[in-house]
């Protein structure tokens, strides 16, 4: 393949020894920096006695303890920063109220080399400036929005900032705009061909569309091809969390097999989750990532909890920059719903504080009609209401509460105590039937 | 003039109703009136039977969400329109009826209720000169 396909050719075009010479540069100015601008890193390294200067490989990395969100909670809000807040411009945080959310700082230079990142994973899929770039994400807090505008921008296509929801407006636009590039999360790039049906839309016929991104929610290789033949496009899995900066971490190449991650921004490692020790290429671990190219907060070793491996051996795309399996799920009890990020105790927080409840509770996630749903079914407690508009209040009380936490609006379902499943007398709290991580 | 009425919540599901009635049974716990009504997920059964406290205690022992409260419990004389004439007393006073039911007991109409405001019926039955039981009058009559 010609490096005209290639955003950044001096970066993507590089050898793997160039990659990791790259790295550990970046990686001892990374060091420098943490240690010098924050104080949370310059503690945690004089702890284990280390001083930037032991780092003279990038073995050397696997001297330095893992960063957690424990610690980013802990040092809420700006405490692991490496730069004053004078120097930052932005900040994206974590949805939630039960807790500290996590928060993430960004310099202008940080702004701009994210906004890179994503222009080089869109060119990557056959972006190019004459495109029409529509966003159906959220924009605010949630980095899909903001990451990929500025990303599209930076590309130079002509970019169409809708935001979520308001399906109609978004085929509207699509026709209108002749939108040939859609960002969405994957159940929602369903129910826009449904609307489209009902509409009398025939995507091929009627649109232009020719590229979906889709990202923020996992979803199996049988739900890509789903969806491209639903809509006549072909669509590429994004991978990014709102730590790292947010979308642009790795993206998949025209193979759509694995997704590229930019070793020039990140040095990964993929280790088993109890042991903490690297495992091979090919082999499942924990997704662990060091940022080398960041400036407010660069986050050392840090556990993202995603499941997934490295793919061995070479793409045919050309480029050295390892790839990424699609996730294979989760170290921790995180749920990703719709791109929104919840863990199950912001919903045990809100159920707690009803008297009405018992403290069982059980968190079923589905696909229906290609939709992912949540239901909360929570225990009745002894304190009874004898009266069925009193039990429906509680119920609206409860979702409209939940909803005001994790942002989505979830089924609850009211039943008798003790009629929720129990494994060896610990509660079962969350059942996934999605199919997303296959 | 109320009466002691079990209130249980059941899971739309087959199996739980049964659950309940046989621990009643194992106990030798006679029904007098249950009403279910029917919504998507969940019912809510009510049940007059003979010997209410024993009942709300094997239940609750068997797990089940059951509560015991008053409901009023006023005779009606086996006639075309007398149910009529009582509930427009209440009616007139504007005190709401949450729910309902009746059944015939030793040949005499039980008209069993919930209203959203107790003191105001009490005051409804005794100005009228209402006939009513008492608990013990239905335990007899059972």
């Amino acid at each position: 393949m010609s490096s005209s396909e290639f955003y950044n050719p001096e970066f993507e075009a590089l050898s793997r020894a160039e990659i990791e010479n790259l790295q550990l540069e970046r990686l001892q100015h990374t060091v420098e920096h943490c240690y010098a601008g924050s104080r949370f890193y310059h503690e945690r390294l004089d702890s284990i006695g280390i001083k930037p200067s032991s780092i003279t490989s990038l073995d050397d990395l696997r001297k330095i303890p893992f960063t957690t969100k424990q610690d980013l909670r802990d040092t809420y809000p700006f405490g692991i920063a490496s730069v004053p807040l004078s120097k930052c411009v932005r900040l994206h945080s974590s949805s939630g109220t039960t807790g500290n959310p996590t928060v993430v700082l960004h310099t202008q230079r940080d702004l701009e080399q994210w906004a890179n990142a994503v222009a080089r994973c869109l060119y990557m899929v056959g972006c190019r400036p004459e495109d029409v770039f529509q966003n159906t994400s959220g924009y605010g807090m949630f980095t899909g929005g903001l990451g990929f505008q500025y990303g599209a921008e930076r590309l130079g296509m002509l970019t169409v900032p809708a935001a979520a929801g308001n399906t109609l407006r978004q085929l509207k636009f699509f026709k209108d705009f002749r939108t040939t590039v859609v960002h969405a999360i994957p159940s929602y790039a369903a129910r826009l061909y449904e609307v489209m049906c009902e509409q009398g839309i025939d995507p091929r016929r009627d649109l232009a569309l020719k590229t979906l991104v889709i990202g923020a929610e996992p979803h199996s290789e049988d739900t890509r091809k789903r969806i491209e033949n639903m809509l006549g496009v072909k669509a590429y899995n994004s991978f990014g969390m709102s730590e790292m900066c947010g979308p642009g971490v790795a993206f998949e190449c025209k193979e759509q097999n694995g997704l590229h991650i930019w070793e020039d921004y990140y040095i990964v490692e993929i280790v088993n989750p109890d042991t903490l020790e690297p495992v091979p290429d090919g082999e499942v671990g924990e997704l662990v990532l060091t940022t080398i190219n960041r400036e407010a907060m660069p986050l050392l070793r840090y556990r993202t909890r995603d499941l997934t491996r490295i793919l061995p051996g070479d793409c045919p795309c050309g480029r050295q920059h390892k790839r990424l399996d699609r996730m294979k799920g989760r170290s921790d009890d995180m749920i990703i719903l719709k791109g929104v990020n919840i863990f199950p105790i912001q919903i045990e927080t809100i159920l707690m504080q009803f008297k009405e409840l018992a403290s069982d509770y059980l968190i079923t996630l589905e696909t229906l009609d290609d939709n992912d749903a949540m239901t909360v079914e929570v225990e009745l407690s002894d304190m009874f209401i004898d009266d069925y508009g009193a039990l429906q209040r509680l119920e609206k009380e409860i979702t409209r509460q939940l909803r005001d936490e994790i942002l989505i609006t979830p089924k609850v379902r009211l039943v008798p105590k003790g009629s929720l499943p129990k494994s060896e007398g610990k509660a079962v709290r969350v059942k996934d039937l999605r199919k997303q991580y296959q | 003039m109320t009466v002691n009425q079990l209130s249980i919540f059941i899971e739309n599901k087959s199996g739980t109703l049964v659950k309940v009635l046989k621990t009643l049974k194992d106990e030798g716990i006679q029904l007098i009136a249950s009403t279910i009504a029917d919504t998507a997920e969940y019912g809510i059964c009510r049940i007059i039977c003979s010997s209410p406290a024993k009942a709300y205690e094997v239940l609750k022992a068997a797990g089940v969400a059951v509560s015991l409260c008053d409901v009023f419990a006023i005779e009606l004389d086996d006639e075309p329109g007398r149910a009529a004439d009582a509930i427009e007393l209440f009616s007139r006073e504007g005190i709401s009826i949450a729910y309902l039911y009746s059944f015939l007991l030793g040949g005499k109409g039980v008209l069993i209720f919930r209203t959203d405001n107790a003191e105001k019926a009490t005051k409804v039955i005794l100005d009228n000169k209402l006939k009513y039981f008492e608990e013990k009058d239905l335990s007899k009559l059972a």
